[in-house]
């Protein structure tokens, strides 16, 4: 379970979504989440949906972990939805019954809120699938780069991001190994009343900051032998370049976005109420 | 107090993409009163087999008796299966919590729900079993050194009075010096207390020092399982997974093929040399 938490949801694979920038993921899913938002029709959303389709088909990435992340927001869906369908009064009624009434418009609502939430956490899980932590970190820090202007010490902050990434897995296997030799030693970490395992914790909590200390001193003593003493003026191993297939892949949403919301809008195609 | 494990399996993080078997259909049993070394390539799985021992990790398939018990069956009494198999895990000085030595050991006994005076008592065993210096008894567990930390931990576990100590690699990071020292210990402990002992190694000198029976571990598989003579004569397959026989395995290989007719099986320099010995003066 700890591991889990640990590499985020990279879904490690050898394809043409992974091999992208990291950049152009970030910008692309942003795009694709405010296609969402902007579309109103049933067309707009089979578009998106092929779209959809296609981004996942060629990430690789199995469906069942693409739609892992659901889970998460199932309670947060089943409300909007609920909500949407009893509470809005547009158009013809449906259903009445008992004092709920389900209109037209509060079906048609309800559902496409549904899919733009599904679509969403979809879209943005497709892209933590396909970008480990690190590169994600990389990729914000050169798109938020021309804040620096505002003195906004932008390296400074990815430099911690990235630490703090990279820690996180560190600790919580620590994490996991002292519980588990205190348990071995007896400990009896699970039961007792909030109190009681509170200061139950206190064996795992001290070795565990102890060691969070000493890495963070090892780590500090390592950056400054490296002579590491900020952003300014350093340059990167691996600089974030575009490459021909990143243009491809802003060229194809840009396409996307463009068709889906002029087919969207002005091309008349309905269903029943939709 | 045999331990004894039927085709246990473990996999990490089953269901993920990094799901990863650990162990593959390992059945073995250490029998009471044993000395037993388990060697094999980091990765091999000897970490999870031995957290499988006292129960810390349950096994995805496979049964595992305690005293012919089925520790996994409902109701069956973890705790006291914890006391009585002390597991030392690898860089035990990372548990140590508490302000002094003393406090520190006394936390197993304790949490056995043993009396303060009982829980003292037991801990200056153990810490006298380890070889502490009674001087730092009340000094903080952080301020000592590498080794003496170490003692402080695996007396830790001593003091719970465990029937079955396992030790996770217990001279990494150590130098030679303190190595021998802590191997020594255990030895010493083993022969006085006929507690069963389980040694997690890599070094192959280390175990067969020691060890009475050895059971090598390769790919989350037990690759062999017997007394040194026994595995050392496969030195050859050991060499095809990345471990290696003691150098004097290598050297009495070397001796015999040149035309001195020396017996193979010597595990230790003191044995070889008497062996080489004894040919050479016939
Ligand atoms: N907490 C964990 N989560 C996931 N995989 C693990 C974990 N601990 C160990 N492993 C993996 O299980 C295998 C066996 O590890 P381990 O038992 O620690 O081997 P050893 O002690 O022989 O070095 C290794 O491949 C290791 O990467
Ligand atoms: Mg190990």
């Amino acid at each position: 379970m700890i591991r889990e938490i640990t590499i985020g949801q990279y879904y490690p694979a050898d394809s043409f979504i992974h091999r992208l920038d990291p950049r152009v993921k970030i910008v692309c899913t942003l795009l694709f989440l405010i296609s969402l938002f902007i579309q109103n029709s049933l067309l707009g959303y089979l578009i998106a949906t092929v779209f959809l389709a296609f981004v996942i088909h060629a990430s690789k990435v199995p469906f069942k972990f693409i739609i892992k992340g659901l889970k998460a927001i199932i309670l947060l869906l089943m409300f909007t939805v609920v909500m949407n369908l009893f509470l809005t009064k547009d158009g013809a009624v449906l259903v009445r019954f008992w004092i709920f009434q389900i209109t037209e418009g509060g079906l048609k609502l309800s559902v496409f809120m549904a899919v733009r939430l599904i679509y969403l956490i979809i879209g943005s899980s497709l892209m933590t699938l396909t970008t480990t932590p690190n590169a994600l970190t990389d990729g914000i820090e050169s798109l938020l780069r021309p804040l620096n202007k505002f003195r906004v010490p932008v390296h400074e902050v990815a430099m911690i991001m990235s630490i703090a990434l990279r820690f996180i897995p560190i600790l919580l296997e620590e994490t996991d190994k002292i519980m588990k030799a205190q348990i071995a030693r007896g400990a009896d970490l699970e039961s007792g009343n909030i109190l009681q395992r509170t200061k139950a914790m206190v064996p795992v909590l001290v070795p565990l900051f102890v060691s969070a200390f000493r890495r963070a001193n090892d780590l500090a003593l390592a950056m400054e032998a490296r002579c590491y003493f900020g952003g300014e003026g350093r340059t990167k191993m691996k600089p974030l370049l575009y490459r021909r297939q990143d243009y491809l892949a802003y060229a194809f949403v840009a396409a996307y976005v463009v068709v889906a919301f002029v087919v969207g809008r002005f091309v008349p195609f309905h269903i029943w109420i939709f | 107090m045999s331990i004894k494990l039927e085709h246990v399996n473990y996999i990490y993080s089953a269901g993920t993409a990094y799901e990863k078997q650990a162990l593959k259909d390992v059945s073995l049993e250490i029998l009471p009163g044993q000395f037993v070394g388990v060697i094999g390539h980091t990765g091999s799985g000897k970490s999870t087999l031995i957290q499988h021992l006292n129960g810390l990790v349950k096994a995805n398939s496979g049964v595992i008796y305690y005293n012919g018990e089925n520790i996994y069956a409902d109701g069956y009494d973890m705790k006291s299966l914890r006391g009585q198999v002390g597991l030392v895990f690898q860089y035990p000085e990372h548990q140590l919590f508490e302000e002094d030595v003393l406090s520190d050991v006394c936390f197993g006994p304790k949490n056995q729900g043993l009396s303060k005076e009982d829980c003292e008592k037991r801990a200056f065993e153990a810490l006298e079993l380890v070889g502490f210096p009674e001087k730092y008894y009340h000094q903080s567990p952080f301020e000592l050194s590498g080794g003496q930390k170490r003692r402080a931990a695996i007396a830790g576990v001593l003091a719970m009075k465990p029937k079955v100590l396992v030790l996770d690699e217990p001279t990494a990071g150590l130098d030679p010096a303190g190595r021998d020292d802590i191997l020594d210990q255990v030895k010493y402990l083993h022969d006085q207390t006929g507690i069963t002992v389980v040694l997690v190694s890599h070094s192959m000198e280390d175990i067969a020092r020691y060890v009475e029976r050895i059971i090598v571990m390769n790919r989350g598989e037990k690759m062999f399982d017997g007394t040194p003579k026994e595995v050392f004569a496969h030195y050859e397959e050991l060499e095809q997974v990345g471990l290696a026989a003691p150098q004097v395995t290598y050297v009495m290989h070397d001796l015999k093929a040149r035309g001195i007719p020396v017996d193979t099986t010597a595990t230790t320099v003191e044995e070889a040399a008497e062996e080489i010995c004894r040919a050479l003066k016939r």
